[in-house]
């Protein structure tokens, strides 16, 4: 490491480093000056890759900590109990939590198979010129932010549904034993059901475009193979195409899932904020981020907040735990392609 | 007997894949339908309430007219600090990630957490700016607002950086070093310059995704009703008063809600196609 030893390298080098060389016996000097500069623009990028575990610590122990008066007055009983009462401050969650994992339930059973088959659409039937401007088009409506979803939500879609498909759903089912229960009940527009479909259109991007993502990945050479055989397309998609791919959309629907159970502002707008349990997909609930963003400012008193902020630790709990196993079964399918 | 087992058969598969294919093309119109309907109405609610006032006057009290200049103001303000604490965070760990550290458990773990960060539920970053800012100062305030959509930015930029930081071919990384160049000044005089138009992509990207995020505005910048820029208060932004508009009963409001509705969705998509065709070309090119 003796810089005097090739001097016309260390001359470029001081000179791309924008350094004046005043002499030789500076050299060494400034040599040493670049050397610091890059150990502190390392350890400088260190932190800053060490301050993104340090957020993520900090969410988890903000949140444990705000909700610790809460989860000290009501124990594991929060979690199952249905009272929400603020005057008398009992809070249980189980509410919330039924209209987070209903709605999502919702949201999945629709954009899934939905969403599966743009992909199919987008890979196998899509005209080369239509497929950039098809992709771009569904990747859009992940762009919109979730209070243009909630605003339409409110204004327009709901009314639809209550003048126009709850009625006929009502009807429809209002004889047959279990579904009867599922579609009992006024037409509000509001709801569980209309929360649901609003989460699925959104849900719907990031499951499409995932699924066509690993759709493409599978090698062309296992479904000519397959085409050789005299498969239909269908059959190739269905029995080559989708087994091949399972790890990956299943990743794909997980993050979906994730998204749709942390959704905030459109559910808010739809979802009729109230605090209980009912068998019937039409009537109003509430979700988890829901509950929060409508009652924190309000909230009045320490175990008002504290109960709030536990539900928001509650809902990163699920969602981490959705998100981590998607993560880990996008990893895999990685690896296994890169491998 | 044979053959016309045979020739059901196949006319079963082939009706099979008929009705597969129809329901594909189905579902895309599907999809896009909604994408088209919530366009269509957002422009015909949006359009027919802009007008200048919009953009000169502040929030009005119900029942009389106004504009929606301080949300505007508000929201702009608070963006860009958002991306002057983001951007550089993110930067230098997708930094650290692409390039000292490519190898490391460190990256590995990083990585992991960043995309989780990235699709966690955006409520929760603000109950977590409540607790570390709002609830410690004692009052909501445009800081406070800022910081929480900081957090939003960061995984963005994280995960672009490294990503495009890795295209970057280590040839420029060994002509680099091969002329004694230091690693840091390889980083920021070559890779940088390879990667930067993927990278403001993704500060596009975040821009776009934060422009419209109310969640962790909610009980951080709270709302105001008046023209204030000091951030140790709190401030309005867009998409708290579309929020608070929408919901209340008054027509005045709700069509103010429209037109806020619109500005923003205008923007996301503009920064969204914007950042589109910067990807684009740095493939073809």
């Amino acid at each position: 490491m003796q810089p005097t030893g090739r001097p016309p390298v260390v001359d470029v080098t001081l000179q791309g480093a924008g350094v004046a060389i005043a002499d030789q016996v500076d050299r060494a000097k400034v040599l040493q000056r670049l050397r610091l500069g890059d150990a502190v623009y390392r350890h400088l990028t260190r932190a800053a890759a060490i301050t993104v575990l340090v957020i993520l610590g900090g969410i988890i122990v903000s949140l444990i900590w705000g909700s610790l008066p809460a989860l000290r007055t009501f124990g594991v009983s929060f979690l199952y109990e249905d009272a929400w009462n603020p005057v008398t401050e009992k809070f249980g969650a189980i509410a919330p939590i039924y209209g987070t994992i209903v709605t999502s339930v919702i949201a999945m059973l629709i954009a899934v198979p939905v969403g599966l088959l743009i992909a199919v659409f987008l890979t196998e039937l899509c005209p080369m010129w239509l497929r950039r401007p098809v992709g771009i088009a569904i990747e859009l409506l992940a762009g919109i932010p979730s209070i243009i979803y909630g605003i339409w939500g409110l204004f327009v879609f709901a009314p639809f549904l209550q003048q126009h498909v709850q009625p006929f759903l009502i009807s429809l089912f209002g004889e047959i034993p279990v579904l009867s229960t599922l579609f009992a009940g006024p037409p509000y527009g509001i709801g569980i059901l209309t929360a649901g479909l609003i989460l699925a259109i959104m849900v719907l991007p990031f499951v499409t475009s995932i699924s066509r993502d690993v759709f493409e990945a599978v090698p062309p050479v296992l479904k000519e193979a397959a085409y050789g055989l005299g498969c239909t397309t269908w059959e190739v998609c269905r029995y080559v195409v989708l087994p091949y791919a399972r790890v990956g959309v299943i990743g794909g629907v997980m993050l979906g899932l994730g998204r749709a159970l942390g959704e905030t502002m459109a559910v808010t707008f739809v979802i009729g904020n109230a605090h209980r349990i009912s068998g019937s997909l039409l009537a109003p609930g509430t979700t988890i981020s829901a509950t929060i963003a409508n009652e924190f400012t309000e909230a009045v008193g320490d175990l008002y907040t504290s109960a709030l902020i536990a539900l928001g630790l509650i809902l990163f709990i699920i969602t981490f735990i959705v998100l981590a196993a998607a993560r880990l079964m996008l990893m895999r399918l990685n690896a296994r392609v890169g491998g | 007997m044979a053959a016309t087992f045979q020739s059901s058969l196949y006319s079963a598969r082939h009706r099979r894949n008929k009705i597969a294919m129809g329901l594909a093309f189905v579902a895309t119109g599907f999809g896009l339908s909604w994408l088209v309907l919530i366009l269509a109405v957002l422009l015909w609610e949006g359009f027919s309430g802009l007008s200048l006032s919009v953009f000169t006057e502040m929030t009005p009290p119900p029942g009389s007219a106004g504009g929606l200049l301080n949300p505007i103001a508000g929201s702009l303000v608070m963006t860009v600090i958002a991306v002057l604490i983001g951007t550089p965070l993110g930067v230098l760990a997708g930094t650290y990630m692409a390039e000292y550290g490519r190898y490391d458990r460190l990256t590995t773990v990083v990585r992991f957490i960043n995309d989780i960060l990235l699709s966690a539920p955006s409520i929760v970053v603000g109950l977590f700016i409540y607790e570390v800012m709002v609830a410690q100062m004692g009052h909501f305030s445009g800081w406070a607002g800022a910081v929480s959509l900081a957090v939003i930015v960061v995984p963005v930029v994280v995960r672009t950086t490294e990503d495009m930081l890795i295209l970057v071919p280590d040839t420029l990384r060994e002509a680099a070093a091969s002329i004694g160049l230091p690693r840091s000044n390889m980083i920021i005089k070559v890779a940088y310059r390879a990667a930067r138009a993927g990278m403001v992509t993704g500060v596009l990207l975040a821009i776009a995704r934060i422009s419209g995020e109310t969640a962790p505005l909610l009980f951080t910048a709270l709302n105001n009703q008046f023209w204030s820029l000091n951030l140790n208060a709190p401030v309005a932004s867009l998409p708290v008063v579309i929020f608070q508009f929408a919901l209340s009963p008054y027509h005045d409001w709700q069509k103010l809600a429209w037109t806020g509705a619109l500005i923003i969705t205008l923007a996301v998509l503009a920064l969204s196609i914007i950042a589109r065709t910067l990807a684009a070309q740095r493939k073809t090119s």
